[in-house]
């Protein structure tokens, strides 16, 4: 155990036990993580967030689980290192870089924020978020964007540099998926079922993708699609120094589910409601 | 294509009493009944009728009377009514017949056939009315040990323990999604939880903010579509239940369909006005009891460890090795939600014969924690099918350290059990989304109904614990000398862990 002070702006506000390597100054946390435990290491984060601190910079990160795990405000975290399962899950509007690859679960139930991911996604990205960003450079895993949400004005993005495993945009409620397809030595995706269970929202793909699911169907892209993929693209370059001009260059497939009510005809009371319906109209 | 299906009811008016008042029409919202001007009378259609008897309650003259349709084909005991009809509707439809509310087949209730003991002449029956009897229940983990120091004198825990609920009786109102039911339900329900002491759960729908108020006495719901959950929802709760199963429709999920999904019950699910909302079977980040663990975590890290997180399975087969399993998971409360359990809309062939009934999952769960020497690190809540506090007072010397009712709540705010919640025109405002008929449940009145219910059974109970010489439900917890079978088989009697009665 280390006795940290912490010095933001010249003045000690806190001090505590912590079983870190740590350093603050001026708003910047720099901690080394290694062989440190995610629940004391969140409880940093957290005590880091509640004091102040702007910035903080995880090095030795392996494997740590729920890093940034429903931490608010507008905190930014850089992880050098592989973060465990369900990075930034619930979070709640902090802005989380990875230099290195994620785990599953990446941004599960993600509540707003951003996270940035400067190499792979595991399973599961993005499970069931509904605000903010999630930005990977390279490929994801199965299931990305499964049940991802929109509400009223409130919507997510999600932007896979790479390719994306089956399922992609599975359940999908509502929000955006862009895959720009970089990095494929294909040009076709291996992604089977896409869309499967897909009732509101919408993906971008570049490249073929030869197994769509039954409820999504392809429709052509018009100026507003340009403009939403331009300004993605236009953010994902800036993180991660791509050409803007060259993938702007590129064609993207639009798909979108074919009805928001994809499970209605299950169900042998809608149909027998509309009978009784049309007997009731008959009779009046 | 022409329907051979008979209708259910036959509705009969008296017309001498029938004073044209037209309420029965206003009542229902099946549009059974309907005024003809040309002979200024009131008829009925009996054939859209549900049998929900809210015309019949409020028919000013008594002139409504609803009887089933004595209409029936040749009798059969293989082929049963229920049976033929459902065959023509699926060929009619090419749909899945969905119903509501618990499964209604005999024979699968044990709580019947188990009875309750009674002190005579060797040990003192207590009298609640005079002597204290407490109810009250913690629920959550329990340590192996306490230490203690003595720190000038007085002696100070040293043990940090895990968090627990606290009921004042032990019972809770089970989960009910805000879209399944209406805000009013939802109201009515937090505040007689608030008001008797216990707790209601959400439900998998989020939790509307003018209820955050009652959050003390709420359990948040987090089930495998996410709907409405995020970080105020998770804290504003006392707890967070993850729903894996529910024992109306074990192993399938959930659709709320789009018509039930206003504009208000959108934003608080967080999806899309009038989409389907979609909870799928499995949670697609739990495919086993690690991947439970990492949820239970993941919430306990969200909630800064300050509350107990339950988990919530239908019971199946093998119940008591999973129960098992959720203990290493770290969870705190079980719920075993069993065979019986109600629902808003399940397929009717997954209802009636999917899952075992919470009497014998109870049992055999609570045996398999305490071969296992864990039962301390869980709390066990039973559910689905308690209909009464004996019901209770049976399930908790089972080893069930508290109940869940859904029905039994219901029922209590006007639920008649018609089994047509599905169609989200609850004649009784219950089941219900439309602004309109949602009106019939008056928050003020329903929550005085339900805090009486509350009230009744705990009374109930005092004094069947009284008349067992036990003075707190604590020493009932898994006391299985209190009971004892009837008609029970052998091996009916060695999983339940009773006795037959006079042995």
């Amino acid at each position: 155990m280390k006795q940290t002070d912490f010095h933001i702006r010249g003045r000690s506000v806190d001090s505590f036990e912590t079983p870190f390597q740590l350093r603050v100054k001026n708003g910047l946390a720099i901690v080394d993580a290694e062989g440190t435990c995610y629940r004391d290491l969140n409880a940093l984060l957290r005590k880091l967030n509640s004091n102040g601190i702007k910035k903080a910079e995880l090095y030795n990160v392996y494997g740590q689980r729920y890093i940034g795990t429903s931490l608010n405000g507008n905190m930014k975290i850089e992880i050098y290192g592989t973060p465990g399962n369900d990075l930034g899950a619930f979070m709640n509007g902090a802005k989380i870089s990875v230099y290195g690859n994620v785990q599953d679960g990446c941004g599960n139930t993600m509540n707003d924020g951003l996270i940035v991911v400067h190499g792979h996604a595991g399973d599961l990205a993005g499970y069931s978020m509904r605000k903010g960003k999630i930005f990977i450079r390279d490929d994801v895993g199965y299931r990305a964007g499964i049940h991802m949400k929109e509400s009223q004005n409130i919507r997510p993005f999600m932007v896979i540099g790479g390719s994306s495993r089956a399922f992609l945009g599975e359940y999908m409620a509502g929000g955006v998926i862009l895959v720009l397809g970089l990095n494929s030595h294909e040009e076709r995706h291996r992604a089977k079922f896409v869309g499967a269970g897909m009732h509101g929202g919408v993906i971008y793909v570049h490249g073929e993708i030869t197994n769509l699911s039954k409820e999504v169907k392809v429709v052509d892209i018009d100026k507003s699609d340009v403009r939403l993929i331009r300004s993605l693209i236009k953010e994902f370059c800036d993180y991660f120094n791509f050409n803007f001009d060259e993938i702007m260059s590129r064609k993207f497939t639009k798909i979108v589910p074919v009805s928001h009510r994809p499970y209605g005809r299950l169900y042998s009371h809608y149909a027998h409601a509309r009978q009784c319906c049309n007997v009731l109209l008959n009779m009046e | 294509m022409k329907s051979y299906l008979l209708p259910e009811y036959i509705l009969e008016r008296d017309y001498a009493r029938c004073n044209k008042c037209k309420i029965c029409i206003e009542q229902c919202t099946y549009a059974v009944h309907r005024y003809d001007a040309i002979n200024d009378a009131v008829h009925s259609r009996s054939e859209n009728c549900t049998n929900c008897q809210r015309c019949v309650v409020f028919c000013p003259t008594h002139a409504i009377t609803i009887r089933r349709n004595p209409n029936s084909y040749r009798e059969n005991y293989n082929w049963t009514q229920e049976a033929i009809l459902a065959v023509k509707e699926e060929a009619e439809t090419g749909g899945i017949i969905i119903t509501g509310m618990g499964c209604d087949k005999p024979g699968l209730t044990y709580w019947d056939k188990l009875l309750l003991n009674a002190s005579q002449v060797t040990n003192p029956s207590i009298d609640p009315l005079r002597e204290p009897i407490e109810l009250r229940t913690y629920l959550g983990k329990k340590n192996d040990r306490l230490n203690f120091e003595t720190n000038g004198g007085e002696a100070v825990l040293e043990t940090e323990l895990a968090p627990q609920l606290c009921l004042e009786t032990p019972i809770l109102f089970a989960a009910m999604s805000y879209g399944a039911t209406n805000l009013n339900v939802h109201e009515s329900l937090a505040r007689a939880a608030t008001e008797c002491g216990t707790y209601f759960n959400s439900g998998e729908g989020g939790l509307h903010p003018s209820l955050y108020k009652y959050g003390d006495h709420i359990i948040v719901q987090v089930a495998s579509g996410r709907f409405g959950v995020h970080p105020a929802y998770l804290n504003i709760g006392a707890a967070i239940e993850i729903k894996i199963g529910q024992g109306a429709k074990p192993g399938i999920g959930g659709h709320l369909p789009g018509e039930k999904v206003s504009e208000e019950i959108a934003r608080t699910r967080m999806i899309p006005t009038g989409t389907d909302a979609l909870s799928p079977a499995p949670h697609h980040d739990i495919y086993s009891i690690e991947d439970l663990r990492q949820l239970i975590c993941a919430l306990k890290e969200a909630t800064e460890y300050s509350k107990p997180i339950a988990v919530k399975i239908a019971a199946v087969h093998n119940s008591a090795a999973i129960a098992s399993g959720m203990v290493r998971a770290d969870a705190d409360i079980i719920v075993i939600d069993g065979f019986r359990g109600s629902t808003g809309a399940a397929p009717k062939i997954i209802r009636d014969n999917v899952g075992i009934p919470i009497e014998l999952a109870l049992a055999s769960v609570d045996q398999r924690l305490r071969d296992e020497g864990i039962r301390n690190k869980i709390s066990i809540i039973a559910s689905g099918g308690i209909r009464n506090s004996a019901d209770v007072v049976k399930a908790i010397a089972l080893g069930a350290d508290a109940v869940y009712i859904g029905t039994a709540a219901l029922v209590a705010m006007g639920c008649t059990l018609c089994q047509k919640c599905y169609t989200g025109r609850c004649p009784w405002g219950i089941t219900t989304t439309d602004p309109q008929i949602s009106k019939r449940i008056n928050p003020e009145i329903a929550s005085q109904r339900l805090v009486n219910l509350l009230r009744a059974w705990s009374l109930e109970i005092k004094e069947m614990l009284g008349g067992m010489g036990i003075n707190a439900i604590e020493s009932l917890r898994g006391n299985r000398l209190q009971l004892r079978g009837v008609g029970l088989t052998e091996s009916e009697l060695r999983v339940i862990g009773v006795k037959m009665a006079g042995d």
